[in-house]
């Protein structure tokens, strides 16, 4: 799968070990399988991996996970940059979206 | 156009509808139709919950969105099982892509379960997600706020019925998003679209600005260097949006960008062979530079795409690549212009 790692060590997913309770949800929800458990608690394994979709944070009770999530997309980006806010898709404008 | 549903079953909420678990001509046609952007925005169902087979107060009960090609995927998955259906809505948009966009959220899910009065309608407590949705999705708020256990299922559609012989236990595989070929592919459609009337006008105006010459205006000129302008326009876009999603992982390089100035650039050598490229140095230059450029932001523009690209690599990747593509294509442009009148 090394064709498809993108750029390394830019990912903002960071894991609060002392607040991990071992619920694992994270590894339930990771499609990227960057996490793994270590003492029935979870550790980041293969933060490259990682594409900041954010579900682990948002499906993490203890709040132990934190990630700056949102749409890897250039389109997105560019869409954001012009309109001067966060990246953004566009839906709303009845336009053609992912 | 619903074709897919077949008689109703009567609950204690109501009668409810029964879907055909296999597809029809206006399914596969209709799948065919919005891979190509053809009426994709309206391409719904109607949020509520669905019979599968013949389903009982013990039944599982599958959540997805309202896209009817997720619809789609996920009752022919379950031919066989009987089941419910409970289709939230998402604005016609896909699991994942609704997840991430915040209207394939907790509050959504939340509702629908009161709109359709799902707990008059099961007597468990339990409700199966795609695991995609989990970017939109708090488990632990939905029970909290609905007293519903969250489930996430696997992946794909068609892992289903192994994650149910398996007692609701997905494998590390069915948890994991590849990006093989032909997902790939498939989602190259889109991105041939993306620079919707610009496909049209960019070539329209080489072709209008062709006719210059030194000597005043020439139409000759408009077929004869217009038409090999368009053919390489076209190459430079088509490389980045065809050919480098379709080689992704073999290019070398990890940034799109890059991955997308090659092929352009392959593509272009191609081209100065056959003779599209003008005769003077500067003509070929330039037509490297726009090619390659546009080559480049369309490969870029594929993240959008991708199952994993992330929004930090992104940024740092445009941060570049952005400034660099749009000094090419102006340099490009220049250039062009200028042989319209010098021999160099």
């Amino acid at each position: 799968m090394n064709g498809f790692l993108y750029l390394t060590g830019v990912v903002t997913l960071e894991l609060d070990s002392a607040k991990c309770k071992g619920c694992l949800m994270c590894m339930e929800v990771c499609p990227h399988a960057v996490f793994d458990v270590e003492h029935k608690k979870a550790v980041i394994l293969h933060k490259d991996l990682c594409m900041e979709c954010g579900a682990c944070a948002k499906n993490c009770k203890e709040g132990a996970i934190t990630v700056k999530s949102g749409v890897g997309c250039a389109a997105g980006i560019i869409n954001g940059l012009i309109r001067g806010t966060e990246p953004t898709c566009d839906c709303n404008s009845g336009g053609n979206c992912c | 156009m619903t074709g897919y549903i077949y008689g109703e079953i009567e609950t204690q909420a109501g009668s409810l509808p029964r879907v055909e678990t296999r597809w029809n001509r206006h399914d596969r046609w209709g799948a065919i139709r919005t891979r190509w952007s053809v009426g994709r925005m309206r391409y719904r169902v109607a949020p509520g919950i669905y019979a599968v087979g013949d389903p009982d107060r013990n039944s599982m009960v599958f959540v997805t969105g309202n896209y009817k090609l997720s619809f789609d995927h996920l009752r022919r998955a379950l031919n066989g099982i009987n089941c419910w259906i409970l289709v939230i809505d998402t604005k016609g948009i896909n699991v994942w892509c609704a997840a991430g966009k915040g209207t394939f959220s907790t509050k959504e899910v939340v509702r629908r379960i009161r709109i359709h009065h799902l707990e008059q309608v099961v007597d468990h407590r339990k409700i199966i997600l795609p695991q995609l949705s989990a970017t939109g999705v708090a488990a632990h708020d939905v029970k909290k706020m609905t007293g519903f256990i969250v489930k996430y299922g696997p992946v794909l559609a068609k892992d289903i019925n192994a994650y149910v012989n398996s007692g609701l236990k997905a494998t590390s595989a069915m948890r994991t998003v590849t990006f093989p070929l032909v997902e790939r592919l498939k989602l190259i459609p889109v991105d041939v679209f993306y620079g919707k009337y610009y496909i049209l006008v960019v070539p329209l105006l080489f072709l209008l600005l062709s006719g210059l010459n030194p000597g005043g205006y020439s139409f000759d000129l408009i077929l004869h260097t217009g038409g090999k302008s368009v053919v390489n326009l076209f190459s430079g876009y088509l490389a980045g949006c065809v050919i480098a999603p379709a080689i992704l992982p073999w290019i070398p390089f990890r940034r799109f960008s890059i991955k997308g100035v090659i092929v352009g650039w392959f593509v272009a050598l191609m081209l100065l062979l056959t003779g599209t490229m003008g005769i003077t140095l500067t003509e070929k230059v330039s037509w490297f530079l726009i090619i390659g450029a546009l080559s480049s932001f369309m490969a870029m523009n594929f993240t959008g795409s991708s199952t994993f690209t992330s929004l930090s690599g992104v940024q740092k990747e445009m941060k570049t690549a952005l400034p660099v593509q749009i000094g090419m294509v102006s340099l490009g442009f220049i250039g062009w212009i200028i042989t319209r009148f010098i021999t160099i």
